[in-house]
């Protein structure tokens, strides 16, 4: 969920619509009385949920505002992953994209967790999970030589790349999932809503860990 | 995110991990924002009693032969509704490195705010009931009382970001004490709306 007052210029324009919307109220009462100033805003609060949600249907994606890179080097590359972090295709893939360059990979593995948790403020668990998936890839990268870093992110796959594409300008962003009918990430559109939020080009990797002939050394 | 990122071979430190940070605000922000959250759940509490009041008692509003000064509490809206664009103003200024512009716009905005609440004052003395004149003026004290006090609180803010400003303080980056102070005073704002329609008027 994005918050809609998260500066004071938001705050200024929610000010603004209060004040828009309760003068007509008042008018009416003071002009017709209360009961016409309860109709008033009867009538507002109707516009104002069929305006939301129609604006909520006709409101297309933002991108987000991100600063460029400085071109200073190498290939950097962000990879998106959680449990198929130790899947082969997207090592292959993070190869593959890497190769020949001065590559800089950055890892974002979003700490997943039940909604139950998440409202508890309970993610130690999550956390805990996604630091060791997070370790191992990042050990694996640096033994095939890639300068390699890594975080812990967001539980919003979309939000975790953002976070990370703010401290790590990347050139591209590999994201994997498991394969449809099994990942909940393409169930919720991660990649698509990914693409229509950021400029950068994303790669979507599918990793079958059931067909995957074993751990990866 | 974490601010501090695990480099190959430190994912284990031996202090404990910085707090989760997440890019969509900053934190100082979200510290204001949550503060006035809880600022809105007290004030909802009070306009339950008012509510309560109103549709439970199912008399008139106020009841005979009292009166509120609609009129008096209408131009201190518009006041204070005039003072959210001052201190909006003074923030863009400040974004734009227009230091007087700042001065000017804070400054604007105190003097409203000492306006309205002088008004406040003088329409308590001249009310013709007091708090002990049935449940309809405990809850007109109250909601007007606890608005006033947010208003003193809001005036201090303002106070000292005048007098920061006067002394150099604030950059067109650096300016999250105006920022904060500003959100405050919206808040503050919307909440007299919000008083105002309801219990002044409706």
């Amino acid at each position: 969920m994005i918050n809609p007052l998260r500066s004071e210029e938001d705050a200024f324009r929610f000010t603004v619509i209060v004040a828009v919307l309760f003068a007509p109220i008042a008018l009416a009462a003071i002009v017709f009385g209360s009961g016409v100033a309860l109709g008033v805003a009867g009538g507002l609060a109707f516009g104002l949920v069929f305006a939301l949600v129609v604006m909520r249907e006709d409101r297309r994606p933002q991108r987000a505002q991100l600063r460029g890179r400085a071109r200073d080097g190498g290939r950097r590359i962000l990879v998106v992953a959680n449990e198929t972090l130790s899947g082969a295709a997207l090592r292959d893939e993070v190869e593959h994209r890497a190769a020949g360059e001065d590559a800089e990979v950055f890892v974002v593995c979003p700490a997943l967790n039940t909604k139950l948790r998440h409202w508890t403020s309970d993610d130690d668990g999550a956390r805990a999970e996604a630091s060791a998936r997070l370790q191992a890839i990042l050990d694996r990268l640096d033994r095939a030589g890639y300068r390699a870093t890594g975080d812990i992110g967001e539980d919003d796959p979309v939000q975790a790349m953002e976070d990370a594409l703010r401290v790590f300008p990347a050139d591209e962003v590999i994201v994997s999932t498991h394969p449809p009918g099994r990942s909940n990430w393409l169930e919720r559109n991660v990649v698509g809503r990914a693409r229509e939020r950021f400029e950068v080009p994303i790669t979507h990797v599918v990793v079958d860990l059931e067909r995957e002939p074993g751990p990866l050394r | 995110m974490e601010s501090a990122a695990i480099t190959h071979g430190h994912a284990h430190a031996a202090h404990p991990p910085e707090a989760n940070r997440s890019s969509r605000i900053d934190p100082q922000l979200l510290g204001v924002l949550l503060f006035i959250v809880s600022e809105a759940m007290l004030f909802g509490s009070f306009f339950t009693a008012y509510f309560f009041i109103r549709v439970v008692g199912n008399e008139p509003w106020p009841p005979e032969p009292f009166a509120f000064p609609v009129h008096v509490a209408l131009m201190n809206t518009i006041i204070l509704v005039s003072s959210s664009f001052t201190v909006h103003y003074a923030l863009r200024s400040i974004q734009r490195g227009n230091r007087r512009g700042l001065q000017a716009g804070l400054a604007i905005t105190f003097l409203m705010g000492v306006t309205f609440l002088a008004t406040q004052i003088n329409e308590y003395f001249k009310a013709g009931f007091s708090i002990h004149d049935g449940a309809f003026a405990s809850v007109f004290y109250g909601l007007t009382g606890l608005h006033g006090a947010h208003v003193f609180v809001g005036l201090t803010l303002l106070a000292i970001m005048n007098i920061r400003t006067l002394r150099g303080h604030f950059t067109p980056d650096a300016h999250m004490g105006v920022e904060a102070a500003g959100i405050y005073w919206h808040f503050v704002d919307v909440m007299w709306i919000i008083v105002f329609t309801t219990v002044y008027v409706l």
